[in-house]
């Protein structure tokens, strides 16, 4: 058995032995006992793939492993990585454990709610070390379906409604999904589903225009693409904090991996050709979530908007289809990914703490509960890209990747990108300002107590993740970048 | 013979007073939190004094020039094989200055700050963003490359926005920190474009390649900005656009119009914090910049020199009247700097390169050094006096030259410095930029000079407006008022506050007998200014005409005239109170058309058309079901109809073909 697989048994068997247990501290210990496992797997796998890396293994994909699951169509449990994979294990490791934390005193039923959500980070585990497309579409199913649950019964507000939504639109997504990766596998000649097979195969360029779109909508759906974003904002808005964290921080890069994974890697000519549409529709989601996010007065849509815009440059950057610019989209996903997670950790504090998101009634909590601030600033910053925190590395790579592309259409969308760090600037500001700063607005929040130890665990953990990613952005870059290398050669970069 | 180490401490004590103090800030007792701070600035001030002193005796190259040296260089983030950046210590002339001016005002305001912040809540938070913003500000001087200028220009905006808001719980300083940090990251937008299409043109961030090739504009010069200079778009070519938009970075942080309005508003911060960032060092950034690329400017792209001459000249004359008619004594000052820095930019917009021609650039750099001095001890002394007054406004003051007699010296120094009396520091640099300003056009250069006898005015003014006439605390209702609140008579300052005044107002006496010509000029070779004497008696003698009429109507407090001008304003004292509505005019902008118009427009949009058509899609769905639903009524009756139906339907298939 292949190690990787423990990413995938380890969640299995939490699941397994939550059904055993009863008492909430005993949950709480086994689970935050898996999640540091993982931490600790993908921080191993980590420094086992560096060292492979530096010992001279020149795969594309490495700890390869292959078990035949269902001959006749070619259906195998098929894992490996490259570095772009060991990053988002690491990111997901990182938000799994900190979500543990983050919900660390969720009522009702705490066994049913942790059960859904390991069931929720196998599928996402599973997504990221898969090579086999019928596994990964497995695995991505895996993550979406407990989101309804988890949504729909321990959510907020209007929470059946938001968790119907975005079920509905996601699977919407995974059916377009599940046509293009269908027409890969037979106009492929229906004999191997594996992805480096058939990335080496190559494949006419007229079906490859035909399944691009299916494959790349259906897996943008899940990261945002302008027009399929509305699930994000109702479905944050109404998830339980952990949720919109493991959501918003690693559910969202399961659709920008997904898109160069398979959408650029099998149909790289496709993408070349089609690449202008979906960059006029990415161009639009990077300002136009920031414009929106603008007046929102509840945090969560506040963060969902922002979420449309960061990640609208995640697919962006993917679409220059540069070495730099993608190396900025993944830095861009891990960079999203840890602060989005750090602003709903912090947003699910403050609402457990006021049990208001609207920031109308909200304002000079700083002074009330200064940890939570002071954390809420920093996540700001690194939003607004800051150097020194994961945003700002992630951006420049991505407007300096952007901007080597010398035609007037990328041109101008780069400029049209560049301008949302103005925006960006305006509604963090904004909101900071009106949260945390000013005199206390409403008398009643002046006795609130400040974060408690597991919340201090899971937004500390989440700022050192951002600081090391800012801080020394070369090794990630390296690492990104030499994954790269055998899809920028297709695209002939 | 250039030890790196002692170079390297100079940015990284600041860095590591901030998280020291971040750390363990709250459980320091006492005033520790500025004792660390501040003896930890005071070394880096020793380290950069001593790397200035190693650096200008440095043997000068065979061709007369002073070498730069690189010390310390990390790659931090490759892009392209071309494109990379890479931090570093970057010593030459212009970084070794900076490195004094900075760290020694910073040392003062520390100091000063353990007095005017005794007892303050977020004592530790304080000296912690005051290191971070000696860090930020002293790597930002010494970038080899211009990606690392960035990254510290950011820096910079924030620690600036940290310590404007340090007031936290005062909305006015919650939304000046936000205006200074918006309005600067608009301008930075400009500064990255204009990165982006420089490095993309050039192949490299690096300063000393751009600037190498730029004095070598038939050799290496041509190679490296041909492309640059070939492409165009709407007229201008690629590299002229590249460095205006660099300039736009400039013209936010320098805080040039229209670009000026955060600066007058920054003054909510603590008054040491305006003396630092807001007088001497970071607003002088983009001064700073523009000096940095100087060779692109002057050699490459002259049209854009010109252009921010006129921007400045204009920026100049603008604060300058705003000053005048001002009553919040840090407003005055805040435009005053304004114009300073005006003043600095027209001398880089004017001078040309090399020889005799750089004057511009020499009185430029002489100016940002002087000024430094003279107006952190302006700042300073304000701060003294609104510390003891309570008080921002004029009207509040008066007459204290009686109880704060050294601050009234300092201040007076200041005073003079800035009006350009000799021998002040600021009548040698203000000469030279006047000089280099009559060289360009006559008319720039009356026209400078008018605005150094505006300065001269508004500054006697406030300095009588303080010192002079009836003191306001005198009358019997304020002396009930200051009691009641808790307020005594003004007094002197403590030592610890007064030293650093006297200090600064000996720089200001001797900086101007330095010879800059010899450490700082365009080209990098040694070149004497002399003092023009032409130029410096026109100057004296407009400065103190305005320091004549501003003694005579406020020297005994306002005249009846003056006062009624005060009371009922014209159209242009009032429109030059209101500066100029300007501020009104980005309110309108960001209120009405960004949030109310597009924003809301926007987010409406995406609540209602395109959620709508999700929503739609989903009603649709429903009604056709409902519809569908028909079919399946569960009557046997029905099926049967509808089987029976089919099978004739069948038959006739059957039979038709």
């Amino acid at each position: 058995m292949n190690f990787l697989s423990l990413f995938v048994l380890i969640p299995m068997l939490t699941v397994g032995l939550l059904f055993c247990l009863g008492k909430p501290s005993h949950i709480r210990l086994l689970c935050a006992g898996a999640g540091i496992a993982l931490l600790a797997l993908a921080l191993t796998l980590l420094g086992l793939f560096i060292q492979a890396r530096n010992g001279g293994a020149t795969d594309a994909m490495l700890f390869r492993a292959d078990l035949c699951w269902y001959a006749p169509w070619n259906i195998h449990y098929s894992v490996g990585v490259d570095g772009i994979s060991v990053l988002m294990l690491l990111l997901s490791a990182i938000i799994v454990v900190t979500g543990v934390f983050a919900s660390w005193h969720i009522d009702p039923m705490p066994k049913e709610y942790f059960l859904w959500y390991f069931l929720l980070s196998t599928g996402v585990f599973g997504f990221f070390i898969s090579i086999d497309l019928f596994s990964m579409f497995m695995f991505y199913e895996i993550a979406l379906i407990p989101m309804f649950l988890l949504i729909g019964i321990w959510g907020s507000g209007e929470k059946e409604r938001a968790a119907m939504k975005l079920t509905l639109m996601l699977m919407g997504g995974s059916a377009l999904l599940l046509l293009g990766l269908l027409g890969l596998y037979f106009f492929h000649g229906a004999d191997s589903m594996n992805l480096l097979t058939l990335a080496d195969r190559g494949m006419a360029l007229d079906a490859q225009r035909r399944f691009f779109p299916f494959v790349f909508i259906g897996f943008g759906v899940l990261g945002a693409l302008f027009p399929f974003h509305t699930w994000s904002p109702d479905g944050h808005a109404s998830a339980p904090t952990a949720v919109s964290m493991l959501h918003a921080g690693v559910l969202m890069k399961l659709g920008g991996y997904g898109c160069f994974r398979v959408a650029i890697t099998l149909m790289p000519e496709a993408a070349t050709e089609l690449s202008w549409i979906f960059l006029l529709l990415t161009g639009i989601s990077v300002v136009y979530g920031a414009f929106s996010a603008c007046v929102q007065t509840d945090l969560k849509y506040l963060n969902a908007y922002s979420s449309v815009s960061h990640c609208g440059l995640v697919l962006f950057a993917l679409l220059m289809l540069n070495p730099t610019a993608m190396t900025g989209a993944v830095m861009q996903m891990l960079s999203h990914g840890l602060m989005t997670a750090l602003f709903f950790a912090l947003i699910g504090g403050i609402y457990g703490r006021t049990h208001t998101r609207d920031i109308r009634l909200m304002g000079g909590l700083m002074k009330v509960m200064p940890y939570l601030g002071v954390c809420y600033v920093i996540a700001g910053l690194a939003s607004l890209g800051l150097p020194g925190l994961s945003g700002f590395v992630a951006e420049m790579t991505v407007f300096v990747g952007s901007f080597q592309e010398a035609d007037l259409f990328h041109r101008v969308l780069t400029l049209v990108a560049c301008t949302s760090i103005v925006i960006t600037a305006v509604y963090i500001l904004r909101v900071v300002g009106k949260l945390l700063y000013g005199p206390l607005q409403n008398p009643q929040h002046a006795l609130l107590p400040d974060a408690a130890w597991y919340e201090k665990v899971a937004t500390a953990t989440l700022i050192a993740a951002i600081l090391v990613v800012g801080l020394t952005p070369h090794w990630i870059a390296d690492l990104i970048h030499e994954s790269l290398a055998p899809v920028t050669a297709m695209l002939g970069r | 013979m250039f030890n790196s180490c002692y170079t390297a401490l100079v940015p990284l004590l600041p860095l590591f007073s901030f998280i020291l103090l971040i750390a363990f800030g709250l459980r320091l007792p006492g005033k520790w939190a500025g004792y660390i701070g501040s003896v930890l600035t005071g070394i880096a001030a020793v380290a950069a004094y001593y790397t200035a002193w190693t650096y200008f005796s440095l043997p000068l190259d065979a061709d007369g020039t002073r070498p730069a040296v690189e010390i310390l260089s990390w790659e931090w983030l490759r892009f392209t094989p071309l494109l990379a950046i890479r931090l570093g210590i970057y010593v030459d002339a212009l970084s070794a200055m900076m490195w004094v001016v900075i760290t020694t005002v910073s040392l003062m305001v520390h100091i000063y700050s353990l007095g005017y912040m005794a007892g303050e809540k977020g004592f530790a938070r304080y000296f912690a963003f005051l290191g971070l913003f000696s860090f930020s500000m002293l790597g930002l001087v010494v970038a080899p490359n211009i990606f690392q200028t960035y990254i510290f220009w950011e820096l910079v905006g924030v620690s600036s926005y940290l310590l404007i808001g340090f007031y936290y719980t005062k909305p006015e300083a919650v939304s000046a920190s936000k205006k200074a940090f918006i309005v600067t990251r608009f301008a930075d937008l400009g500064f990255l474009i204009g990165i982006l299409i420089l490095s993309y043109f050039t192949g490299t961030f690096d300063f000393q390649t751009i600037c190498g090739s730029a004095q070598d504009a038939a050799g290496v010069g041509g190679a490296l900005f041909a492309p640059a200079l070939q492409a165009s778009f709407l007229g201008l070519s690629a590299l002229s656009w590249a460095m205006l938009l660099i300039f736009m970075g400039c013209a936010g942080k320098s805080a040039l119009f229209p670009l000026h309005i955060w600066l007058p508003d920054a003054m909510e911060g603590p008054t040491p914090v305006s003396a630092l960032i807001h007088a001497a060092t970071m607003v002088v950034a983009g001064v700073f910049l523009v000096a940095r690329l100087f060779p692109v400017y002057a050699l490459m792209t002259p049209g854009v020199l010109e252009v921010i001459a006129y921007v400045a000249a204009f920026t100049s004359l603008y604060a300058a009247v705003v000053a005048c008619v001002q009553t919040d004594i840090k407003r005055v000052l805040a435009f005053s700097t304004i114009s300073q820095i005006g003043f600095m930019m027209v001398a880089l917009g004017v001078s040309g390169y090399g020889g005799h021609a750089g004057e511009g650039y020499t009185a430029s750099l002489f100016h940002l050094f002087t000024h430094a001095f003279f107006k952190a001890l302006l700042f300073l002394c304000a701060g003294a006096i609104i510390h003891t007054v309570h008080s921002n406004e004029m009207k509040a003051m008066g007459g204290l030259r009686r109880y704060m007699p050294v601050t009234h010296l300092c201040f007076l120094v200041g005073c003079l410095a800035i009006a350009g009396i000799p021998p002040f520091s600021g009548f040698f640099s203000k000469d030279g930029i006047l000089a280099a300003s009559f060289a360009f056009h006559p008319c720039m250069g009356i026209l400078m000079t008018a605005i150094a006898g505006l300065t001269a005015f508004y500054m006697f003014r406030l300095y009588c407006r303080i010192f002079h006439g009836p003191y306001s605390g005198d009358t019997a209702a304020a002396q009930a008022e200051h009691a009641e609140a808790g307020h005594h008579t003004p007094h002197e300052a403590p030592a610890v506050m007064t030293a650093p005044l006297v200090f600064l107002a000996v720089l200001s006496l001797l900086t101007g007998f330095i010879p800059f010509g010899d450490f700082l000029s365009s080209d990098g070779l040694p070149h004497a200014f002399p003092l023009q004497t032409a130029v410096a008696v026109c100057s004296v003698l407009t400065a103190l005409v305005g320091i004549g009429i501003a003694l005579y109507a406020y020297g005994r407090g306002p005249r009846p005239a003056f006062q009624r001008m005060a009371d009922q304003p014209n159209a242009f004292l009032r429109a030059a109170k209101n500066r100029f509505y300007i501020d009104r005019f980005y309110l309108f902008i960001t209120h009405r058309i960004i949030f109310q118009g597009i924003s809301t427009a926007l987010a409406w949009f995406d609540r209602h058309v395109i959620d709508g058509v999700v929503f739609g899609s989903g009603k649709l769905t429903e009604k056709i079901a409902r519809k569908i639903r028909i079919i399946q009524s569960g009557q046997l009756q029905t099926y049967a109809l509808i089987l029976l139906l089919g099978v004739l339907c069948l038959i006739g298939l059957v039979l038709y073909l």
